[in-house]
């Protein structure tokens, strides 16, 4: 029971008709029920602003506030063989592809896309918890395989963000074959010396932990993931105990020694830049804001004026 | 004593009836039953026949856990000459799910690496019924190591429900050890040749059969969740395990089309327990094969074909 979902919320929403208040004006957090503007919420990441328990971002969210300017261009993903054993359960599914898509306005459980973070050129995929529990088949065997052919290509690292429930049970075998799939793609950066650091996000569970996410040169993990192989309840079902406060949380995996390190969404990107640049043997990167795009583009017009003669003060460093 | 399915209860019968004529011919020395008994005989092979010849994929989750089915080590006695057993992961245990060495497979030394679920209680606890901890994917990647430095091509036996859901094995890295298995698979500059013998289960089996050919069984498995555990989730009901195996297209014949194993080995009539050197002797002959198909070729080679193998898999779907 809370109070401020049972009594505050409706005599708001008696205030305004429910056609001028989308239902997502405003989010309650799931770890401590705190009412969060929906704006506000979205300026923080998508992390309570009491309790700081991080909540699931999409792709392009995640993008948006990821690379500078939030400009990217995504990388093409070829398209796998559509219901590839006709499986069907309770529903067929294609059914379930339809209602997932029509749900999150995307094609498949995972994004790819290259820019600049820092100044920084990367390629960066990022799976989609919120469709069909970011689940990996063919599609996203596919999209890790062309998020590191484009790195490689490129030169450029890879930063990869996953969460999923584990493997798309309705590809079947197909779903299981994309652990040594995603595999040869991490083969591929090793061999061109490429870095490839892995952002764990909550839940990365099951098959997609038995593989490209536990095979990073670095694993970074979002506070208070849960990551594993078997889940929680399958262990206490196996074992017949109860597990310990945390277990299989980031900062539990952190002291057993599988992660690198747990950070904060709010200090994620610039760790990310920091480390990349080492790895990939660039300068320190400049302190401050970047300018925006709009301000790169003027920036621009102003050297070409500088160019034909006319006085014009940039600070390069800014 | 042999262990009837149910599905196999019409054959138990007729089987029942032909020992009890033939107990009652050995009580009674005046009676001759055996006209009526080689009839009986004739009948249950028939009926073994019939029941074989169409199993159903739920019928062949059975039969691939049937608990008289040859186990790694049947294969590793039988196939191979002076096994020497290598243990441990040299970071904390020995896990007895897994066992592999050195051996020679046709006078030629390998490294055999297989799952063991154990043939009795005792065993069957001690081997931890085929499912690997940290410590069994860490020691066949020791073993692998082994393999590519000395230039002996890799035998793989998979049998495992599973790795091991258990709290210490999550806390000492269960993931991590499979992803670190499964990518020295795809490393490895040698030969990796692998049978799935009883059951594929998962991520567990995935570790060991990353490999440059894999065969299965007539009868095996090969699936990214049990069937009990599919239908739990996508039925809510474990019952549904019948229609959850359909759906997973986990049998030999289908993962032969879907092109993710390179042959099915053929088993005796009434599965690999009714004859279990037969069985033996066909997955032998199948390792000599697959080994002969790979001669000559060089570590580069080897290691770009495996790849190349995994990149295209599943391009078509059932429709191949
Ligand atoms: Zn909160």
């Amino acid at each position: 029971m809370n109070w401020i979902s049972n009594y505050v919320r409706p005599k708001i929403n008696s205030l305004f008709s429910r056609r001028e208040v989308p239902e997502n004006l405003w989010t309650k957090c799931p770890e401590c029920g705190t009412m969060l503007f929906h704006r506000e919420l979205a300026e923080n990441l998508n992390v309570c602003s009491n309790c700081q328990h991080h909540m699931p971002m999409t792709p392009r969210e995640r993008f948006a506030t990821l690379f500078d300017g939030g400009i990217y261009t995504e990388v093409e993903v070829p398209a796998p063989v559509a219901d590839p054993l006709q499986f069907r359960d309770q529903k067929k599914y294609p059914d379930r592809m339809k209602a997932a898509q029509k749900a999150t306005g995307e094609k498949e459980a995972m994004l790819v896309a290259e820019g600049e973070i820092g100044r920084t050129p990367i390629v960066a995929a990022c799976q989609d918890f919120s469709f069909m529990a970011g689940s990996m088949g063919m599609y996203v065997g596919n999209a890790i395989i062309a998020a590191a052919e484009r790195a490689v290509k490129l030169k450029r690292p890879l930063i990869l963000f996953s969460a999923a429930g584990g493997a798309r049970m309705q590809e079947g075998i197909l779903s299981l074959m994309q652990m040594p799939r995603t595999t040869v793609a991490v083969e591929m950066l090793r061999e061109a010396g490429l870095p490839y650091i892995v952002v764990l996000t909550h839940p990365t569970t099951g098959g997609v932990t038995a593989s490209y996410a536990m095979l990073g040169d670095i694993h970074i993990a979002e506070p208070n993931a849960l990551i594993c192989f078997a889940g929680p309840r399958v262990i206490e079902q196996t074992i017949r105990e109860k597990l310990p406060e945390g277990f299989q949380r980031a900062e539990y995996l952190l002291d057993h020694g599988m992660l690198d390190r747990v950070i904060a969404r709010a200090q994620m990107r610039g760790e990310l830049i920091t480390i990349v640049r080492m790895l990939m043997g660039l300068t320190p990167v400049v302190a401050g804001d970047l300018p925006p795009p709009a301000d790169v583009a003027s920036l621009a017009d102003q050297r070409a004026t500088a160019a034909t003669g006319e006085p014009a003060e940039i600070d390069e460093t800014s | 004593m042999t262990t009837y399915l149910d599905f196999e209860k019409p054959l138990s019968a007729i089987e029942g009836k032909a020992e009890e004529l033939r107990a009652m011919a050995r009580a009674n020395g005046e009676m001759d039953v055996e006209k009526e008994a080689a009839a009986l005989d004739r009948k249950a092979a028939d009926i073994l026949n019939d029941l074989y010849k169409n199993l159903s994929p739920w019928a062949k989750c059975q039969v691939a856990r049937h608990p008289e089915r040859p186990h790694c080590r049947d294969y590793v006695e039988a196939l191979f000459t002076e096994f020497t057993p290598l243990a441990g992961d040299r970071n904390f245990a020995d896990d007895l799910a897994v066992v592999g060495g050195l051996a020679r497979f046709e006078d030629r030394p390998v490294v055999v690496i297989g799952h063991e679920k154990g043939h009795d209680t005792t065993t069957r606890i001690e081997h931890n019924f085929g499912m690997a901890r940290p410590e069994g994917y860490r020691k066949a990647i020791r073993l692998m190591d082994l393999a590519d430095r000395f230039n002996m091509p890799v035998i793989s036996l998979v049998d495992t429900p599973g790795a091991y859901p258990g709290k210490g094995a999550e806390e000492r890295g269960q993931s991590e050890a499979i992803a670190r298995s499964t990518q020295r698979c795809l490393q490895l500059g040698v030969p990796l040749v692998s049978v799935i013998i009883g059951e594929g289960g998962s991520g567990g089996a995935v570790a060991f059969a990353t490999a440059s050919r894999l065969a299965m069984l007539e009868h095996s498995i090969y699936s990214v969740i049990s069937p009990e555990g599919c239908a739990s989730i996508l039925w809510r009901d474990a019952e549904k395990m019948r229609e959850a195996a359909e759906a997973l297209k986990l049998t030999a014949q289908d993962l032969k089309k879907l092109g993710v194993i390179d042959r099915i080995i053929p088993e005796p009539r009434g599965g690999a327990q009714r004859d279990r050197a037969a069985a033996i002797a066909n997955v032998g002959k199948a390792i000599g094969a697959m080994l002969g198909e790979m001669q000559g070729m060089d570590r580069t080679a080897v290691v770009q074909e495996r790849r190349k193998k995994f990149l295209k898999m599943g391009a078509k779907g059932l429709a191949a």
